[in-house]
């Protein structure tokens, strides 16, 4: 499965409208995608291409910006080690081998049993709970060697599925905006007149 | 003493409190806590006056933005052209300065005072439509965010007619995928526009008079926009009674590294040394193990480097850069005795060149050379030349005086903040900056890592033949 | 000009206009700044940092990117400084860090900025020891252009363009910081109309044409301007040549026509110049066919035929169809030929353009069109038949200063940017202009300021006079706009004015091959034209070339249609002759001979002297600057056609009926035109013949997407393959002009239509 399910194509949908450009709803596109397959393929990009109306390498240009979009199969479980400063001055290295060790495999690899892939990452605004580490985006505070060794078994053991969600799924809450509550996006180039209040006041002070 | 678990690293301490108020409150991201706490208050005051009146109160408060420039939100919320709509809201959430750790509490903990801020901003400047964008990485903010907006959709404290007026605006939650430039307002709006987060030069670009989609936009900080229910509940009087005339209210810090306790606190502006935030009982209760200090960091990655010579500094901005820094975004990294000191400049230094985004060759060249260089230092494979060539390479990036502390020991005179650069933004001098600063304080660190000259191995520049 | 600025540069006050950039105000200044990332048709990016210099505004000088800091009043510009030398020295040699220094190897060589910078500027030895990026040597791209993403610098010319001034992004940036490369999505080329432009804008040489890679070293260049004639637009070009061979032309920026662009069609049918095809010498029709002969023998033959037709059934027995592939001058010469003879049945047209009449109408150049605040698109899609004029008018619109109103049945290169698209059905666009200028939104606009209306021939199986009836149309609702003719043929317009115009419809292409069809045709003279390839009737042509008389062809190549001449003339094309063109607008430019010409090919001109002479006639000219000497307009200018020829009447709309579907045969660039087809970079990008329908008119008639059918219509019926494409209106079916059958099935289209049928309705059956 590649291109987008019925249900995410209609969120893609509600997505694109709320941006007054259809591209603005590019990156978050990418990560519905990313939501559904773990990874972004081929086909899921060609079809975002479609929805905002640009070209497939247009898409990959963007996607190949930013760190968290995976253009190869990854682990259900993506642990990301910082090792900036702050992580750095607190172990954040020791740290990382360790992880290399249990899991035998270096940075950027996964586990034979396509479990688990293991990333350098860098800050990630924790830095007071250094080191620290994310599984799928989920913080690790101020945590041991041994520790890690602990969640990485948590990890195989399956004891946290129900906490951390497969790679790709960030919030397990999206926003709506209900048809009836909503102002609505309009075309920067449709819309020049200030805004209704503004314009009230502005009769007000005159 | 005032942590709580569920605010990983914020320590309350005993002082007035503005936008962590309700941080003891495991529920403080709900409507129901926010409204029972005072919520919205702020919004309802600033209704009931028109939109010049908020922005004057707003000026007069004078508050500082919280994202690393410093720039009063007042007086920014002024510079859109006349007459000029629609105009836009962008919230920038991508904290990811190394060291900076608070918007990320203030999304987790209250987004509902994000969210009253960004529509105060919004009734007070015109500004049509509000983005907020969440760091990617930040998947806990983005859902607390995004439960905080339907909560207050369904309210009516978001959307049309808001409580009732003619006021309407919506907020739609964005969210970043990993790439630290983002956070510079012009590269957050390309990113936003679903393109490269590349950034755009100023002038022209000025997202005050070309922003999102070419129109004006006001781009804030998290913690500058957290700020706002405060000041039109109680107005700006309330808030300049705390801190200093030039640096008035509280602001957010975190202080990592080799101290006793590490956090981040709310801490009045202006008055607070270093000293007070790294070996106060209240605060960090001093170096870890009780060793010495060696360096600190005072305002996120990229601020040059102080040591011990400017602990009594107080938390101001215009001091600090006197002093040969900035305050940045409120993170100080905190550096023991035992700290090897290259590899520190190099941690940084690899995260500005795996940061930068391509666009500006000195950035995109020398950061990375700048990197390879001192990764052969560190690894003890370097010659003293390379520390030269350091500083050449480096002075390709920023050119002129480099600021840096004052240092007794060394006899070294502060030169004071900016520096000159050859790049759109501050990734390309932040590569530099702790190479230069760790250079100047601690060369002798870097001395004994080199062996004396290697010849240097000559590559002509251009294989003969050619040229016009 | 608009309001000029005072600015001090390096100390001297230079006048500047409000908004140019100080790297231009500079430049014109005599100040050059060292740049890799500017281009002046495009946005700056101020991403190389090379222009740094200093520019103080009242605050210190400071360090900044000289394209992008538009001048200002009192701004003291300070190119020489030891902080900008410091920094433009510290960026070349960052930007050299990462670069291979192939130089030697590289086609760049000789002519490239950043050696020649490195050279002149350069620290002269690089500190750089550590690994540098590397990537798989040069990569294809497309079928034309090459890309080693080890020399690039990554400065975004080649992608601003396809994104900005194609509006191709099929190139991109990939990956982020030191890691950025430019590259494709996989599996989806560059293939872009205008790919070639890459190529000459890029600062080094990471971007290579394949017609060029490693054919020579730029100092053996040798460079003349002239001014390509592949089609109408006329962009001005360099003509660049080693060893009496062409090698490449290069765009040449012309504020009024082209600004350095070029279309790939026009940038490498150089080839053509010199390909296998080429005439040698004359050829004449013996009882072993076409022998080759002496031009004396050969010019004693075709006088005869001439003399003889004449004499026996008067001048009208006599047609010429072609001159459009030549010269001013070309065309001059034999208009004056068949003066003398009393011919007056000519036509550089083949039935695939509009009325010589319409260049009679108040006529608006390509800058006027550019600057409309209205244009209306009544022709061709431009991007296929005139890419660069379709630039312009994209780079209008895009940038807001004009509005489109389309009307079109199959869609265009500009649907996209256009304020309206208007669809109709072959046989009716006077009904949806009617209706269209009634919306009282359009008329606002078309009242709102200057409209330019861009009409040409949109479809060959459709009469021309629906064309002109809506062109009539809005001329009467509109009596201040001007007209732009898209009439395609490289010189057609300079043709139609200097004498070879029909002066009556009996005198049209159509009307001459007919007559010869009949039998009522003693000499059918071909000036470079391939009726059988390119007349949209072909059954029409074929009877034409078997009744004529006789047939005389003057060609630069073996055509098809040569082939089954009687007395063959090689004639010199393009880059082997010297003269003047005229571009659709009527402005008349040179053109320059680079190379010798083929064997013993003569100039079109010289032909018709030497005819006219042995037929008793002296056109008082031995040389091309002497008729240039008689032309009416001089280069620079824009010849006018004073009396409009006359013109077929008006016709009434031809509604949509029964379950027919209504035909549109449209060009597209790569198609069979000798020029491409003897081009072997070109020849295989032609799509390839077929026949497109609505998906649902395939499910109602029952045929399956891509099956063989057989069409039927008018004239007679052909084997085509289908394939749906929802872009097209329901009832109707287009199929591309001119195709070689690439799928082995599909076969030529023109033999469905009927020159003398005002709207080609066809059937399809599956086979
Ligand atoms: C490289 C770079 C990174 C930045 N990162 C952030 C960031 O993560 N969050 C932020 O609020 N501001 C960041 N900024 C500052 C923004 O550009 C902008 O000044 C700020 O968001 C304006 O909001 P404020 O006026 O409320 O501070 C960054 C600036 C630069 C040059
Ligand atoms: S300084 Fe670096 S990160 Fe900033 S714009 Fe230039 S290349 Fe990009
Ligand atoms: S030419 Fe100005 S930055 Fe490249």
């Amino acid at each position: 499965m590649a291109r987008l399910t019925e249900s995410n194509l209609a969120t893609a949908h509600e997505i694109i409208a709320r941006y007054p450009r259809a591209k603005s709803a590019l990156i978050p596109l990418l990560h519905l995608a990313q939501e559904q397959d773990g990874w972004v393929t081929d086909e899921a990009m060609r079809q975002i291409a479609e929805l905002v109306g640009v070209t497939p390498a247009e898409v990959l240009g963007t996607g190949t910006f930013y760190e968290m979009f995976q253009f190869e199969p990854v682990g259900r479980y993506l642990i990301n080690i910082c090792g900036t400063m702050s992580c750095a001055l607190m172990g954040a290295d020791e740290l990382f081998h360790a992880a290399e060790r249990v899991l035998g495999i270096r940075a950027g690899g996964t586990t034979a049993d396509g479990l688990i892939t293991l990333h350098r990452a860098e800050c990630q605004a924790a830095c007071t709970e250094a080191p620290c580490l994310q599984v799928n985006y989920r913080y690790r505070y101020r945590i041991t060697p041994t520790e890690l060794e602990q969640l990485i078994e948590d990890l195989r053991s399956g004891r946290l599925e129900d906490e951390i969600p497969p790679h790709g799924t960030l919030a397990t809450v999206r926003q709506h905006i209900p048809a009836d509550r909503g102002v609505g996006a309009v075309d920067p180039d449709d819309e020049s007149g200030p805004p209704s209040w503004v314009a009230v006041s502005v009769k007000e002070g005159s | 003493m005032g942590t709580y678990p569920w605010a990983p690293g914020f320590i309350a301490g005993d002082r007035p409190r503005i936008v962590t108020s309700r941080f003891e409150f495991e529920d403080s991201f709900t409507l129901e806590r926010y409204l029972a706490t005072g919520g919205y208050a702020g919004l309802r005051a600033a209704l009931a006056k028109s939109p010049s009146e908020v922005h004057d109160q707003v000026r007069a408060s004078t508050l500082l933005g919280r994202g690393g420039a410093g720039f009063p939100a007042g007086v920014k919320w002024g510079l859109t052209p006349e007459g000029v709509f629609p105009r836009y809201l962008v919230v920038n959430g991508d904290e990811s300065e190394p060291g900076t750790y608070k918007d990320r509490l203030l999304m987790e903990r209250d987004p509902h005072q994000l969210i009253e801020g960004c529509l105060i901003a919004c009734y007070a400047a015109g500004l049509s439509r509000c983005f907020l964008y969440i760091r990617g990485e930040m998947a806990l903010a983005q859902e607390r965010v995004a439960a905080a907006l339907n909560d207050a959709y369904a309210a009516g404290y978001v959307g049309r007619n808001i409580l009732g007026t003619d006021f309407g605006v919506d907020i739609v939650l964005h969210w970043g995928a990993g790439a630290y430039v983002v956070g510079e307002e012009t590269a957050l709006i390309e990113s936003l526009e679903g393109n490269r987060g590349m950034p755009r030069l100023k002038p022209p670009f000025f997202p005050a008079a070309i922003g999102l989609y070419g129109k004006p936009t006001i781009v804030n900080n998290v913690e500058t926009l957290s700020n706002l229910p405060f000041i039109a509940a109680n107005g700006p009087e309330a808030y300049t009674a705390i801190g200093t005339e030039t640096s008035p209210g509280t602001r957010m810090v975190a202080v990592s590294g080799h101290v006793q306790r590490p956090g981040v606190f709310e801490i009045v502006n202006g008055t607070t040394t270093f000293r007070d935030l790294l070996y106060g009982d209240d605060f960090c209760q001093g170096m870890r193990d009780g060793n010495d200090l060696k360096a600190f960091v005072p305002g996120g990655g990229s601020a040059p480097w102080f040591v011990a010579d400017q602990l009594d500094l107080p938390f101001e901005g215009r001091l600090v850069g006197a002093a040969g820094s900035m305050l940045g975004s409120g993170a100080i990294m905190v550096m023991d005795s035992n700290t090897d000191i290259p590899s520190a400049a190099l941690t940084l230094t690899r995260f500005y060149a795996h940061e930068s985004c391509g666009k500006c060759v000195p950035c995109r060249e020398g950061g990375t050379w700048l990197m390879r260089i001192l990764e052969r230092v560190v690894a003890g494979q370097g010659s003293t030349e390379d520390l030269d060539l350091l500083l050449e390479v480096g002075s390709s990036i920023c050119p002129g005086d480099m600021p840096h502390a004052a240092s007794a020991e060394l006899g070294l005179e502060a030169v004071p903040f900016p520096y000159k650069m050859t790049t759109i933004c501050f990734v390309g001098p932040s590569a530099y900056v702790p190479v230069h600063s760790a250079l100047t304080l601690f060369r002798s660190e870097f001395e004994s890592r080199v062996t004396p000259s290697r010849p240097r191995v000559r590559i002509p520049v251009t294989a003969a033949g050619g040229g016009a | 000009m608009s309001e000029a600025v005072e600015i001090t540069i390096n100390g001297r006050t230079v006048s500047a206009s409000k908004g140019e950039l100080v790297i231009a105000a500079a430049e014109r200044a005599g100040e050059y700044i060292p740049r890799f990332c500017y281009h002046p048709r495009m946005s700056s990016v101020g991403m190389c940092r090379q222009c740094l210099v200093e520019i103080d505004t009242g605050r210190g000088p400071m360090l900044q990117p000289s394209c992008m800091v538009p001048v200002a009043p009192g701004m003291a510009v300070d190119t020489e400084s030891e902080t900008t030398k410091r920094a433009q020295e510290g960026i070349l040699e960052l930007l050299l860090a990462n670069h291979p220094l192939d130089c030697p190897v590289c086609d760049k060589g000789g002519e490239c900025p950043l050696q020649d910078q490195a050279f002149s500027h350069g620290p002269g030895e690089s500190r750089y020891v550590e690994q540098k990026r590397n990537y798989e040597k040069p990569i294809p791209i497309s079928e034309l252009v090459f890309l080693d993403r080890e020399r690039c610098i990554l400065c975004d010319r080649c992608t601003r363009f396809a994104d900005e001034v194609a509006g191709d992004a099929l190139i991109h940036f990939i990956d982020r910081g030191n890691a950025t490369q430019v590259n494709t999505y996989p599996d989806e080329p560059f293939s872009s109309y205008f790919s070639g432009n890459t190529v000459q804008i890029c600062p080094v040489g990471a971007l290579t044409a394949s017609p060029y890679r490693f054919k020579a070293r730029p100092w053996d260049l040798e460079q003349v301007d002239s001014t390509c004639t592949s089609c109408s637009v006329g962009c001005r070009i360099s003509v660049h040549s080693s060893r009496d061979r062409v090698l490449r032309f290069q765009g040449v920026d012309d504020d009024d026509v082209n600004w350095g662009w070029l279309c790939d069609r026009g940038r490498f049918n150089f080839e053509s110049i010199h390909s296998e095809g080429r005439l040698a010498e004359p050829h004449v029709r013996t009882a072993d066919g076409l022998t080759s002969t002496g031009w004396n023998s050969a010019l004693q033959v075709a006088a005869g035929l001439i003399s003889d037709a004449i004499a026996r059934s008067g001048p009208a027995s006599v047609g010429l169809i072609g001159g459009a592939r030549g010269t001013n001058e070309d065309a001059w010469a034999w208009a004056a030929l068949c003066d003398a003879l009393g011919v007056t049945r000519r036509d550089p047209q083949l039935g695939d353009g509009l009325p010589a009449s319409i260049l009679g109408l108040p006529r608006a150049s390509i800058a006027d069109a550019a600057a409309a605040s209205t244009v209306i698109l009544l022709g061709p899609d431009l991007k296929q038949e005139l890419p660069v004029l379709h630039l312009r008018l994209r780079d209008a619109a895009v940038s807001k200063r004009t509005r489109i109103i389309e009307f079109t049945s199959t869609g265009s290169g500009l649907t996209a940017h256009a304020w309206r698209s208007i669809r109709h059905a072959p046989g009716t666009v006077a009904d949806s202009v009617a209706a269209t200028l009634a919306d009282p939104d359009v008329a606002a606009q078309l009242a709102a300021g200057p409209v330019v209306v861009v009409a040409g021939r949109a479809d060959l199986a459709e009469s021309p006079a629906f064309t002109m009836a809506a062109l009539d149309r809005i001329l009467s609702a509109v009596p201040a706009a001007t007209v732009l003719p898209a009439l395609r043929r490289g010189n057609v317009v300079g043709a139609l004015s200097h004498g070879l115009a029909p002066s009556t419809t009996t005198d049209t292409a159509t009307a001459i091959l007919r007559d010869a069809a009949e039998g009522r045709l003693e000499v059918l003279i071909l000036l470079g034209a391939d009726p059988l390839v390119d007349h949209p009737d072909a059954d029409l042509a074929r009877r034409a070339l078997a009744g004529a008389g006789r047939v005389i062809a003057v060609d630069g190549h073996l055509s098809t249609s040569t082939r089954e001449a009687d007395v063959v003339l090689p004639a010199a094309i393009m880059g082997e002759k010297s003269g003047t063109t005229a571009n659709l607008e009527g402005r008349v430019s040179r053109v320059e001979q680079k190379v010798t010409v083929h064997g013993t090919a003569r100039p079109d001109w010289m032909i018709a002297v030497e005819l006219a002479s042995m037929l008793g006639h002296d056109l008082g000219v031995g040389s091309v600057e002497e008729i240039s000497a008689r032309l009416p307009v001089g280069v620079g200018g824009i010849v006018t056609v004073a009396a409009p020829a006359s013109a077929e009447a008006p016709a009434p709309s031809v509604p949509l009926g029964g379950y027919d579907l209504r035909l549109i045969v449209s060009r597209v660039l790569y198609d069979s035109a000798v020029s491409t087809v003897e081009s072997p970079s070109l020849a295989g990008l032609a799509s390839g013949a077929g026949l497109l329908l609505h998906p649902l008119d395939l499910e109602r008639l029952g045929v399956p997407t891509g099956s063989a059918v057989r069409v039927t219509g008018p004239r007679g019926s052909v084997v085509m393959s289908v394939c749906a494409d929802d872009r097209l209106q329901r009832q109707t079916a287009w199929a591309p002009f001119a195709q070689p059958s690439t799928d082995g099935v599909s076969g030529d289209i023109r033999e469905v239509i009927d020159a003398g049928v005002a709207v080609t309705d066809v059937r399809i059956e599956r086979l």
